[in-house]
């Protein structure tokens, strides 16, 4: 691919030549670009993790592996698509997308930007060895609760505590970056309000990592420091408290969700006003709502927790909290249902993408304010209930908002249109393959399934053989998205400078591919 | 293993498209449950259900309305309107009322439940990996449940028992009618105990003591079934939780029961064993308490549980083996079975430990010798 | 470069309030302490500093079980010399908990107190407690170890059982001699 983008360089500003390139680069596409292969690999490797977990789930009974390492399955799958393909994801897109929405050249730090990049591939390699090491892989899942994550973790829970640590410092330096682009770097004219969405809702996400990421680094210090440090943040023998360690990873962890879920939201109100032919519906709403939902999450965390014998005052007030966070996004909801009413719409492939988003992250949406009424939690608390729930706001929701996204810009990226029939191709059997994985999930989570188990009792025999098979028809199709994204990097079906019909924005008005530097010149914003 | 995945396949395509009422039995739904709280529990969960049904209606029914008829294709023209206040604040408006009328059920639900007050018996639960014990208060009962489905069972050598993991060598015993509060902690890591007929679910924290009741109606006596909740390491999936109901006259005849049944043990731990004899229940003792973390043959796993065939411990001196088992070893994985095994089966399993495998001590441990260990 | 100042400002003030979450990070430390003693969550009890005998309220009894529980990684024998007391609160009551260590070695033992319901635990008042220090046993010694507490009348009338439960572990790793920081409680 190396290949294929320099061809496209014209003139002075071009890139310099061979691998150094790519390691000592400082430009923003550049950077944007690795992020996102570097997240698509980090996809693939999850995905093979959770299709081992959905195999051996396949029937009842240990077939296929071991209970140990059925659960550095399940730690590893969830670590590497929290931190290692989601959110670089939404970084290489906003490395990308940001500079030239906003009307920049680069972005603000572009030195900087290179080394929060080139921190990922050493944090997840390291990650990644530690199932080679003979202790194994850390195993306590991706919320790594203490005791089980200190007093009982294998030794290469350092490596793990290093690696988040790793992973810490890279998400707030990208962070940093992009709101000093944001605030700093705009073109004449381009007040906050004028933004696109996409910028905003990464302008506030950029601030919940920034906030939260810091405490996530915390946590696992606290964590390294009992392990080895003779200190007792969690381990009551020396006067710690165990369910401190909830309170402080959740605190960080439930805003880590929103940042997993606020630049999909970005995505899809760009694409959304593209193809229905009209503005975005309430603007100003979208963003107030936006904000409204960042600040709830700081007050909503031990709704994680409401099985771990809370005051009842302490669980009542994060139920209320917690279920107001249903009035922003409902808001969301109705503005985009809103902006496609009235409007023109056609249904090309990252539309498509768009409206599963839209129709699916709703249906997760609802399972989590289920999930939010305390009493009923202690029903659903830990069961498959939650897994059917999560994976619907991070699978349809997040990925299919990325997916959608790249389908979406990847004609600016290359220059190329990517294959029509083959978009329809991997939408539909993705949407199938996910409805098919996660809704049975809903069904054995209520029956009665907890969690991270690795055999389970003959009554949810069927509905899990069904979602394993929806799982390799799911995971089987990124491999065709694969396929489109090299085609159109290689292809010519040469893109306009617009693109797509009803496309409004800066980065639309850039020739396609778009050039090495985005504005030299500071465009003119009407 | 091909043709069984290939059987497990068909039958789950055929599934799919067999009528409602078979899917109905697959368990779609949250059991009811036998308690007052489950019911209200219940009700709250379908509440929340068909009001999340009704605005997806709504919405998604405006939404495939716009696909439907305000496409390009149809010809249609784009409209400009991208603003309304009055919408705005309808639609936070509403499902603002919406989330109060839904609070209301649920805060009187959540008193209920954390109301533990005036219990008649109190039962603690300890959490252990990958056990549970249960310890009347007040009564001298106290036992361990384990998880009774076979190795075979769980690694396909042999047919899956109707009640596949969810079945334990000494179940949980309640009176129906009676309020039971349960005191809830653990010994090492986090658990959870979870009967969702009861819906009672809470995490079994160390060093932590939750609480949660349960009244079971007269006339729903029976056997309820359930699983630990929160992951507590590697057989955390093997650890159920069987809890069976019975009328307060049997309750307080299995109490007794269990109180002449400890006696009985006593003395039987003052009679002879033949090596044998002990040798066979051993092998019982170790497949069911020790395998898990020793492995099946004695050869130990990983790094952390180290192998007892050919061991210094099990070839070595016999108190110092009866001493490890009986206490543990502090810093280690090893556990205290003082507690969790009686006299006979602690003989037995040392015993069997030090002849099985090639560890051919030729010793017999009596339980004489566990009594004079624990006395000492 | 205009620009790039007020870049090099927004840096700064950016990276400065990551430094300051990471510290509010071990912040919430102490900050949990303080609304676990607020809400009574974990039936931590302030070590009681009342020396003033309070009102004894004679109209009522509350029983009060006394529930001993080991670590799995705590082989003493630990149990309770009275399972239940009943008092009248506001009445000082003195109670036994008895432990052997029956190990071949030196050991240190930290009892970890928790109380249900939640909500009492702001109510006890302890003037002595076993679990106030950490308590070391030489190898095969046992002892006797003391609890005098009372319970607050100005606990809700409604709550008629109190369970207090110690939690005994292995603290040996934690002993003064070992401490190398201690938390503060």
């Amino acid at each position: 691919m190396t290949s294929v983008v320099t061809s496209h360089e014209d003139g002075h500003h071009g890139p310099a030549k061979g691998l150094m390139r790519w390691v000592l680069t400082t430009n923003h596409k550049d950077i944007g670009t690795m992020y996102l292969w570097f997240s698509f690999t980090m996809l693939l490797i999850g995905g093979a993790m959770a299709l081992i977990i959905r195999a051996e789930l396949f029937e009842p009974g240990m077939q296929l592996i071991e209970p140990e390492f059925f659960n550095q399955m399940t730690t590893m799958h969830g670590l590497i698509m929290v931190f290692g393909a989601i959110m670089p994801a939404f970084v290489g897109l906003a490395n990308w997308l940001v500079p030239m929405m906003v009307g920049a050249p680069d972005m603000a730090l572009p030195r900087m930007n290179n080394l929060s990049f080139w921190i990922l591939p050493f944090a997840f390699g390291m990650l990644i060895l530690t199932l080679f090491s003979e202790a194994g892989a850390p195993n306590f899942g991706w919320t790594f609760y203490a005791p089980l994550s200190t007093t009982y973790a294998p030794s290469s829970v350092t490596f793990f505590i290093f690696g988040v640590h790793l992973m810490g410092i890279s998400s707030i330096m990208g962070a940093i970056n992009i709101i000093a682009t944001i605030l700093n770097m705009r073109a004449p004219g381009m007040t906050l309000m004028k933004m696109p969405l996409f910028v905003w809702t990464w302008l506030i996400t950029a601030y919940l990592l920034i906030a939260v990421m810091p405490v996530l680094a915390g946590v696992v210090t606290m964590m390294l420091m009992d392990i080895h440090f003779g200190t007792s943040f969690f381990n009551a023998a020396g006067g710690g408290d165990p369910v401190l360690f909830q309170h402080v990873f959740w605190f960080f962890g439930h805003p880590e969700v929103y940042i997993m879920i606020l630049p999909a939201f970005g995505i899809v109100s760009q694409i959304i006003p593209t193809f229905a032919r009209k503005p975005l519906f309430g603007y100003a709403s979208m963003v107030y709502a936006t904000a409204s939902i960042a600040f709830l999450s700081f007050i909503v965390w031990a709704h994680h927790m409401f099985t771990v014998g809370l005051p009842l005052a302490t669980e009542l007030f994060f139920m209320y909290a917690t279920m107001l966070i249903a009035i922003p996004t409902g808001v969301k909801v109705f503005n985009w249902v809103s902006t496609m009413f009235r409007g023109s719409m056609t249904f090309e492939t990252p539309m498509l993408f768009a409206l599963a988003f839209v129709v699916l992250f709703t249906i997760g949406g609802f399972s989590g304010l289920m999930l939010a009424i305390a009493p009923a939690d202690f029903q659903y608390h830990d069961t498959y209930f939650v897994v059917a729930h999560f994976h619907y706001v991070l699978v349809p929701g997040a990925l299919f908002a990325i997916i959608a996204g790249v389908y979406y810009w990847i004609p600016k990226w290359c220059g190329n249109y990517y294959n029509e029939t083959l978009g329809k191709w991997h939408f539909w059997l993705s949407f199938i393959g996910v409805n098919i994985t996660f809704f049975p999930m809903h069904f054995v989570g209520l029956a009665g399934m907890p969690r991270r188990i690795p055999d389970y009792a003959l009554q949810f025999a069927d509905f899990n053989a069904v979602a394993s098979v929806g799982a390799f028809i799911f995971g089987f199709s990124q491999l065709l998205f694969l396929y489109i994204v090299i085609t159109t990097i290689r292809g010519n079906n040469k893109a306009s400078a617009e693109v797509w019909e009803g496309a409004e924005g800066l980065e639309w008005t850039l020739e396609s591919p778009a050039p090495y530097h985005s504005f030299s010149e500071p465009p003119e914003v009407k | 293993m091909i043709s069984r995945t290939g059987l497990r396949l068909s039958s789950v395509i055929t599934a799919m498209f067999v009528s409602q009422s078979a899917a109905a039995e697959w368990g779609l739904n949250m059991p009811q449950g036998v308690t007052e709280v489950s019911q209200s529990i219940y009700d709250l969960h379908m509440l929340i259900f068909w009001i999340c049904v009704w605005i997806g209606v709504l919405v998604f029914g405006v939404m495939f309305y716009s696909i439907y008829k305000h496409r390009k294709s149809k010809g249609a023209e784009p409209s400009k309107f991208h603003e309304s206040l009055t919408l705005e604040l309808l639609w936070t408006a509403i499902p603002t009322l919406i989330l109060i009328l839904m609070a209301i059920p649920a805060t009187s639900t959540l008193v209920k439940m954390y109301d533990a007050s005036d219990a008649q018996i109190d039962i603690k639960i300890t959490g252990y990996q990958w056990k549970w014990e249960y310890d009347y208060l007040g009564e001298d009962v106290r036992f361990f449940s384990n998880l009774a489905t076979s190795k075979d069972e769980i690694y396909n050598k042999q047919e899956k028992g109707e009640n596949y993991l969810l079945e334990v060598d000494r179940e949980m015993v309640i009176p129906t009618g009676v309020k039971v509060r349960f005191l809830l902690t653990a010994a090492d890591v986090i658990h959870a105990w979870w009967v969702p007929e009861f819906a009672v679910k809470k995490d079994a924290i160390p060093g932590y003591v939750n609480e949660m009741w349960v009244n079971v109606p007269v006339g729903k006596e029976g056997i309820y079934r359930g699983q630990c909740a929160e992951l507590c390491g590697v057989d955390h999936g093997f650890m159920p939780v069987v809890v069976r109901a019975v009328s307060q006259d049997d309750y307080r005849a299995w109490l007794a029961e269990q109180v002449a049944a400890k006696a009985a043990e006593a003395a039987a731990a003052l009679g002879d064993f033949s090596h044998e004899e002990l040798m066979t229940k051993g092998a019982e003792v170790y497949a069911s308490r020790c395998a898990a973390c020793h492995g099946q043959n004695g050869e130990g796993m990983g790094t952390v549980f180290p192998a007892l065939k050919d061991s210094a411990v099990a070839l070595g001196d016999v108190q110092k083996h009866i001493d490890v088992v009986l206490n543990g070893t502090p810093g280690t994985a090893m556990q205290a079975f003082a507690a969790q095994l009686n006299d006979v089966e602690l003989a037995a399993v040392v015993t069997f430990e030090r002849n099985a495998w090639g560890n051919d001590t030729g010793d017999t441990v009596t339980p004489k010798q566990i009594i004079d260990a624990r006395n000492q | 470069m205009q620009a790039q100042s007020s870049v090099v400002k927004s840096s700064l003030r950016l990276t400065l309030a990551a430094v300051l979450m990471f510290g509010f990070g071990f912040a919430m430390v102490p900050l949990y302490d303080i609304f676990c003693e607020i809400t009574g969550l974990n039936g931590k009890v302030q070590q009681s500093v009342i020396t003033t005998d309070m009102q004894v309220d004679r109209s009522r009894l509350v029983k009060v079980q006394l529930i001993a529980a080991n670590n799995a990684e705590m082989p003493w024998r630990f149990t309770s010399l009275q399972d239940e007391v009943e008092l009248h609160p506001g009445d000082w009551k003195q109670v036994g908990f008895w432990a052997a260590n029956v190990t071949d070695n030196y050991m240190v033992s930290q009892s970890v107190p928790s109380i249900t319901p939640a909500r009492a635990a702001q109510y006890i008042e302890k003037r002595e407690c076993f679990c106030f220090q950490q308590q070391p046993l030489e190898a095969g010694e046992s002892k006797q170890m003391n609890l005098v507490f009372t319970i607050s009348p100005d606990m809700p009338d409604d709550i008629h059982t109190v369970s207090m439960v110690y939690t005994l572990f292995d603290a040996s790793a934690y002993s003064e001699a070992n401490k190398l920081v201690a938390r503060v409680d």
